[in-house]
């Protein structure tokens, strides 16, 4: 530790800090622009200039001079830095003078406008006026892609874009050519970017150049209200905030938590949000003669109750899709074990994960910030760039902190994950006859991590590569006092919290493939689908009577025979368990459009039309019935512990793999949910990722 | 009761001295106007009726920033915002005041970085209906169609104290 007065107080900071970490502790404010807690320090933007006693006689930029670097005084005084000297003032109103000789000054039509640090520390740090009567330069616009609108005048070289998309993001796309007064930031060849986190680039930019496409101009950021909540587009579980102005969300934005998204989101979480307008379903409807009747909720509550009154329990089942919140996923559980129904599966993409091998057989047990403690990765079946983007920038982190040394192994389809990876085959082989030198590394590694993805685990012999990896685990030591190393990736934000209510089918009961199975023979009469759409719904028999709850119309809409009307994520309270198994409660922030409800209350109002009335009437009154029934809910924020026993269960199993190679379990980033598929920016996006990121600026 | 009060009274000085008073104003050249066939004087600065304003070439100047509808005290203002479908500025794509609301404090128009909302000189804008009074962009351009001679000599007339 090394001793520094700063402004007067003595500190006692690490010599490995920078002299603004060490101001920043000393509770000293430094404005900033090119600095950034999670990128490398460039040091050009020279606003953070700090007068040093014992250091050279000017000002020095702060981010860049080290505590270690300073010599104590003659008698061994430590060294004094000075953060608001005559000195420090003048610096800064003359930086921010050249700062703002190019800048253009077009705030009112800046969509930064009212959240840009180049306007605050104007108005904090600056003068009033500029002594520079030259024309100011002109610079042409970049194209950047569908997402990213750029108005380069603006810009003040901080270079934290470039920064971000080759460290954090791993593409080398962006960069900043030519000198002086012909700096420019450009993408080189005017290609779209190819990044999920290329949206991230729009928070970090200090100025306007960088900004939203689709959030051009549509709204200020005083007239936003803005609520905390959690993302569902990926099983990560990021922290979001979702802006909303009148009912429509207007943004979504990262929030800071260091144990799941740092402050990155990816693009799909980010500029979602167009796709919360379209395709919505506002009211219930009933299908008559092949077409849907728009009707009201009492006569769509009767038609079920007539359709379900007459069924046997055991001709009916439903499940459950990929953006259920836990509390909606309770209410169906109840309101199915009230009707006697076993077939209930909350696994629509029909993963081999089964809470009857413990909680440890299905969660992300390293955990996401523990990536950044794992010295060797082995990922089978798994693309956590297109399936968990946050978490493949953490990995990437973890690749570059350990100097580019860090082993990555990968089993399943050849994957682009922007970091070195040795691939060691494409089929199940490849995991039953380990490559010995992996192997070696595996063994050697004191905290390996393997990572299980739902590309083997939703194949049909998922459970017997289940098995396999949990004894590859157990057998290289990823299971040990104090590191859990056997990781499930999921895909999806409702999955391990269906697991963790125990939305398997019951003793009897029918999975998603049995139940398309029986309804295609004809043994299944009524199907409930819970905002279920990717399980296949097109291969249902004729004679289902499907009842559909959800927010959009969309592949399990078409199919339903009754459509009751639910709201998304960003229009209901609800509980979400990440991959790790961290327990994460999301807010409302608008209101479902037209009638449709939050769900919990669609089944809550379903369940007394069918005579089996459940026993809440309100959000509150269900939390409590859940949190009884499941206490490890209530334990917001936390993960709950698990037993790594299960591990050594699940290698135990054993059972018989198939020679087929790995298929891709995403096919488009883009499209993976109702919500992603209704959103024109998702299907921008989409296209131009089919065409290989071809098309240029005209 | 004093002499000199009794003096006054008698000899009728309040009431003399006020039909003295009444026969200045008797002569005196007439204040009142015959309104609405003559107007009296208004001040560059009077804050009437607003409008919105173009530039000479035709293009509006509204850049929709919202400055007015964030300073808006009665937040009589509603704006809604996107990019120009032909050229993809920032243009607005609803501008609304809500006239019964607005306390006319002029502070849009001080707001206002391109002189596009302000309040004009008209004050003759009655309307029989509440409806009439929720003026929209249509009616607002409009306004400053009919009104630009007049708001150009104000702000003109206003721009040396400024």
């Amino acid at each position: 530790m090394a001793k520094l007065i700063v402004d007067g107080i003595e500190i006692d900071v690490a010599p490995e800090l920078t002299l603004l970490q060490a101001c920043e502790a000393a509770g000293a404010e430094i404005p900033r622009f090119c600095y950034h807690e999670r990128l490398s320090v460039a040091g050009n933007c020279r606003m953070c200039l700090v007068e040093v006693k014992g250091g050279p006689p000017k000002p020095t930029a702060s981010c860049g001079m080290n505590v270690r670097d300073l010599r104590p005084g003659p008698n061994g005084e430590p060294p004094v830095v000075l953060t608001n000297s005559p000195m420090v003032k003048k610096a800064r109103e003359g930086v921010m003078e050249f700062l703002l000789i190019n800048h253009p000054l077009d705030c009112p039509i800046c969509d930064q406008g009212g959240e840009c640090d180049l306007q605050d520390q104007a108005m904090a740090y600056g003068v009033s006026g500029s002594r520079f009567i030259e024309n100011k330069r002109a610079v042409e616009d970049k194209y950047l892609g569908p997402l990213i609108k750029t108005s380069m005048n603006r810009c003040i070289h901080c270079t934290r874009c470039v920064r971000f998309t080759t460290e954090v993001a791993g593409i080398a796309e962006m960069g900043l050519i030519s000198r002086g007064e012909d700096a420019e930031i450009t993408s080189y060849l005017e290609k779209a970017l190819s990044s999920e986190l290329q949206g991230n680039v729009i928070d970090l930019c200090p100025v306007g150049a960088l900004t939203s496409k689709p959030y051009a101009f549509h709204a200020r950021p005083w007239e936003l209200s803005k609520t905390e909540s959690i993302d569902v587009m990926d099983a990560v579980g990021s922290a979001i905030r979702v802006d909303v102005r009148g009912r429509e969300v207007m943004r979504v934005l990262p929030r800071l938590n260091e144990s799941v998204n740092e402050e990155w989101i990816s693009d799909k979480t980010r500029f979602i949000w167009d796709g919360l307008r379209t395709q919505r379903l506002d009211r219930p409807y009933v299908k008559a003669d092949g077409r849907f009747r728009a009707t009201s909720w009492g006569d769509a509550f009767a038609t079920i109750a007539t359709r379900v009154t007459s069924t046997a329990p055991e001709r009916m089942g439903a499940i459950v899709g990929d953006l259920a919140s836990v509390e909606e996923m309770f209410a169906l559980r109840e309101l199915m074990a009230a009707l006697g129904v076993a077939s209930v599966d909350g696994r629509q993409d029909g993963t081999a994960l089964h809470p009857k091998f413990g909680r440890a057989s299905y969660v992300f047990n390293a955990t996401i910030a523990g990536i950044e403690e794992a010295d060797a990765i082995l990922m089978i079946g798994a693309d956590p760039r297109r399936e968990a983007s946050v978490m493949n920038a953490r990995i990437r982190k973890r690749w570059r902190a350990s100097g580019g040394k860090l082993p990555v192994f990968t089993i399943g389809a050849p994957v682009d994950l922007t970091y070195p990876h040795v691939h060691l085959g494409s089929d199940p082989a490849a995991l039953q006859h380990l490559d010995a030198g992996a192997l070696d590394v595996l063994n050697a590694a004191q905290k390996p991590l393997i990572v299980v993805g739902q590309g083997a685990l939703v194949r049909h012999d998922g459970l017997a590569l289940l098995s396999l990896a949990a004894k590859l685990a157990t057998e290289v030591g990823a299971v040990t006092e104090g590191w859990n190393g056997f990781s499930v990736l999921h895909t999806a934000a409702s999955r391990v919290g269906a697991l963790d209510l125990g939305l398997v089918p019951g003793e009897g009961g029918r999975d998603v493939a049995g139940m398309i199975d029986a309804s295609a023979k004809g043994e299944l009469d009524v199907l409930f689908l819970l905002g279920a759409d990717e399980f296949g719904a097109q291969h249902l028999g004729p004679n289902t009577f499907v009842v559909y709850i959800g927010s959009h119309g969309d592949t399990g809409a078409h199919r339903a025979d009754v459509i009751l009307p639910g709201a998304t994520y960003a229009e209901k309270s609800g509980t979400y368990v990440n991959t790790e198994g961290r327990v994460q409660l999301g807010n409302r922030a608008a209101f479902p459009p037209g009638e449709a409800r939050e769900d919990w209350a669609v089944l809550r109002a379903l369940s007394e039309a069918l005579g089996r009335k459940l026993p809440f009437d309100s959000l509150a009154q269900l939390r409590a019935k859940l949190y009884s029934a499941h206490p490890e809910f209530a334990a917001i924020d936390t993960i709950p512990a698990a037993d790594p026993q299960a591990i050594n269960t699940l290698a135990t199993l054993g059972g018989i793999v198939r020679p087929e190679p790995f298929v891709p379990l995403i096919a488009d980033f883009y499209l993976t949910n109702p919500i992603a598929r209704a959103s024109k920016v998702m299907a921008e996006c989409s296209a131009l990722a089919r065409s290989g990121h071809s098309i240029a600026a005209e | 009761m004093k002499l000199s009060q009794v003096a006054k009274s008698f000899l009728l000085k309040e009431f003399v001295s006020g039909f003295f008073l009444a026969m200045r104003y008797f002569f005196k050249a007439k204040p009142t106007i015959n309104y609405p066939f003559e107007k009296g004087a208004l001040s560059p600065r009077f804050r009437g009726e607003h409008a919105l304003r173009r530039y000479p070439s035709g293009e509006e100047r509204c850049i929709a920033c919202k400055l007015c509808e964030a300073i808006c005290p009665a937040q009589a203002i509603t704006i809604e915002a996107g990019p120009r479908g032909n050229d993809g500025t920032r243009r607005t794509t609803r501008y609304d005041i809500d006239m019964v609301k607005c306390i006319y404090c002029g502070f849009c128009q001080e707001a206002c970085p391109v002189d596009a909302i302000v309040e004009g000189p008209n004050f003759e804008f009655a309307t029989e209906t509440r409806e009439e009074l929720y003026f929209s962009k249509e009616r607002l351009l409009a306004n400053g169609d009919r009104w630009e001679r007049e708001i150009a000599r104000n702000i003109a007339a206003d721009a040396p104290y400024r």
